[in-house]
């Protein structure tokens, strides 16, 4: 509890002196706002939208979207390449031109340090950018000061991959490398997390890995929930079909400490568990900027909004969408940012043309591959009932079993979703 | 305002999921659009086996969702969603859609089957499926440029029983061989 105090507060002020109050002054100022102007942070399943549909809604509102990166690379169907059913990140990558050619979103890609709130400034290593309003979807952190013997190094070592790009391919590469015969041990922390489905998915898909690859190979999952999160049933249901004496899942076991000399986690602090690769997942919190703006509640974790319009309940006229919000039973996942990132344009449309806001309707679906032809879905129906996002009884729910329309389905849905995230 | 609505929803019976008793309602746009991140924004489709819902009719997709909420129409996701929405909600939905402008793809198809499939189309299927396919007769779907793997998909359905065919559909389809409809669904993926 004190590290982790400590170790927040170490964040807080890196973070904070690398916007320098003093310096928020003396930055030059980007791109100076004419007329109604609103900032969109980060260029992934959430950002991306919420600047488009502003766009498309509101041809008046200017729309500046920052991201750091010149692309996105999705995690959802990221385990598909760790598994090696995808050659490579291609089909998961995009680019944000069409967003700027098609609907005149102005993208600039930089990296924001701060936010005055106040001031209804950002900073960005690029220079100030004014706004009315300002949508944050920046996705998630790690609190890897909850792991003992966690530092810099230990993702090059026992990677999360848990933001795809170079983390993926790296966990990919040492699966490539491993001998037959090795054991993978993947951790998976205490939600809530991004993607409660992911961690699962993934250990199906490197014990697919294994099984065709390295069949003398296995996979331990330290799992530090009770049970698996999400789709529990069908996942277990494809685990003995297919990967009986393969995988070896062991809930309740928290990972509180690594050693990276000899390889291990360390449950609990005292059992160990060796692995020739190991997937650390820690446990997350809202992205750094997230953190560093005061977005985060009580919890210091994640962000509590206005469930009907994503606005911030700590600072006005920020909204926070995708992983880092607290969004009621939406999940985070990447059609929940979706979903989301439309609720909160159309209401900051509404708001800016002093409007009444809009009655809430929200979708998830989200398909897990269990091998490289069958995939299962989860999907629900959203509504707000006294003032929170809840699930539409009598909707939703998991599909009846594994099946190849499943998986069918579900590439479809990468192709429209990061179509309508990139066009 | 919350007091209003709610005598409102009461009142006109529209809102029967608690769930919403107390929100304003969504707009046709709203509820469209949480659609898109399957069907693509204003429901033109890129990925092959999901349907495109732009310019479908009213009627189309009203039918669709409620038989996709019975469970009379198979699917995978697609009933545990209409699950979530009224028949008013199915309603602003197909308004939405019926207003968008047909979203025409471009699809690697055999010219071959493409030309034998037109002249199918014509004589056998134009009489709902209007200005080939770019218009439906009622609840007849609009199949203008259409995904193929899409079309073959739900052709499979209808071949297996699993999803009912209309008696017309029926009595065109069932006497023709699987070489003519796949060059029937080939000339609709076709259509610009």
């Amino acid at each position: 509890m004190t590290l982790d105090r400590r170790s927040f507060l170490k964040l807080v002020g890196a973070g904070a002196g690398a916007a320098g109050l003093p310096l928020i002054g003396h930055a030059a100022e980007l791109m100076p706002k004419a007329g109604k102007r609103v900032v969109v942070v980060g260029g992934g399943y959430g950002g991306t939208i919420a600047a488009k549909y502003i766009r498309m809604m509101d041809k008046n509102i200017e729309v500046v979207l920052v991201e750091m990166n010149d692309h996105f690379v999705s995690c959802p169907f990221s385990n598909l390449y760790i598994g090696g059913i995808l050659p490579d990140l291609k089909e998961l990558t995009i680019k944000y031109d069409k967003l700027a050619s098609n609907h005149g979103v102005k993208v600039v890609q930089a990296e924001v340090t701060g936010i005055d709130a106040a001031g209804h400034t950002v900073t960005t290593s690029k220079g100030t950018l004014k706004y009315d309003r300002l949508v944050i979807s920046p996705g998630i952190d790690f609190r890897t000061e909850e792991i003992e013997g966690y530092n810099d190094k230990t993702s090059d070592l026992m990677p999360h991959a848990w933001k795809a790009g170079p983390q993926t391919t790296l966990l990919r590469k040492q699966l490539v490398d491993m001998k037959d015969g090795g054991t993978v041990v993947l951790s998976v922390p205490l939600g809530p997390f991004r993607c409660p489905p992911g961690p699962y998915e993934r250990t199906s898909m490197i014990a697919h890995y294994l099984k065709t690859h390295k069949p003398k190979s296995k996979i331990i999952v330290v799992d530090a929930n009770p049970d698996i999160v999400s789709k529990g049933p069908l996942f277990k249901k494809g685990w003995k079909k297919y990967y009986e004496g393969i995988i070896d899942y062991r809930p309740a076991k928290k990972v509180t400490a690594i050693d990276a000399g000899k390889m291990n986690v360390l449950i609990e602090g005292i059992e160990e568990v060796h692995g020739d690769v190991i997937n650390l997942i820690p446990p997350q919190r809202a992205a750094k900027i997230a953190q560093v703006a005061g977005l985060v509640g009580d919890d210091k974790k994640w962000c509590p909004v206005n469930q009907a319009t994503f606005e911030s309940t700590l600072h006005k006229d920020i909204h926070v969408i995708g992983d880092s919000s607290i969004a009621g039973a939406m999940p985070k996942s990447g059609y929940s940012a979706n979903s989301e990132a439309k609720i909160c344009a159309t209401n900051i449309v509404a708001m800016m043309n002093g409007r009444e806001i809009v009655g809430l309707s929200g979708i998830n679906t989200c398909y897990s591959y269990i091998t490289d032809k069958e995939a299962v879905s989860v999907a629900a129906v959203y509504a707000l009932a006294d003032g929170k996002i809840a699930g539409v009884k009598g909707a939703g729910g998991v599909s009846p079993d594994l099946s190849t329309t499943e998986a069918i389905y579900a590439h479809s849905w990468l192709k429209n979703i990061l179509t309508e995230m990139s066009t | 305002m919350t007091m209003k609505w709610k005598g409102w929803a009461l009142a006109t019976g529209v809102l029967t999921i608690s769930a919403m008793a107390q929100a304003a309602p969504p707009s046709a746009a709203m509820l469209s659009n949480a659609c898109a991140g399957c069907h693509g924004t204003n429901g033109g489709s890129a990925g092959p086996s999901m349907p495109s819902l732009a310019m479908q009719s009213k009627e189309a997709i009203v039918e669709a969702m409620k038989k996709f909420k019975s469970g009379e129409r198979p699917s995978s996701i697609m009933g545990r969603l209409a699950k979530g929405y009224s028949d008013a909600d199915f309603a602003a939905m197909g308004e939405y859609f019926s207003k968008q402008k047909l979203h025409v793809t471009s699809q690697k198809l055999d010219p071959a089957k493409v030309k034998k499939g037109a002249s199918l189309a014509e004589n056998n299927c134009g009489r709902c499926h209007l200005e080939d396919g770019r218009e439906g007769k009622d609840d007849s779907p609009v199949m203008a440029s259409q995904w193929l793997p899409y079309m073959q998909m739900q052709m499979d359905l209808y071949l297996d029983g699993s999803r009912k065919m209309p008696e017309k559909m029926a009595e065109k389809v069932k006497p023709m061989s699987k070489e003519d409809l796949d060059a029937l669904l080939h000339f609709y993926a076709s259509v610009k």
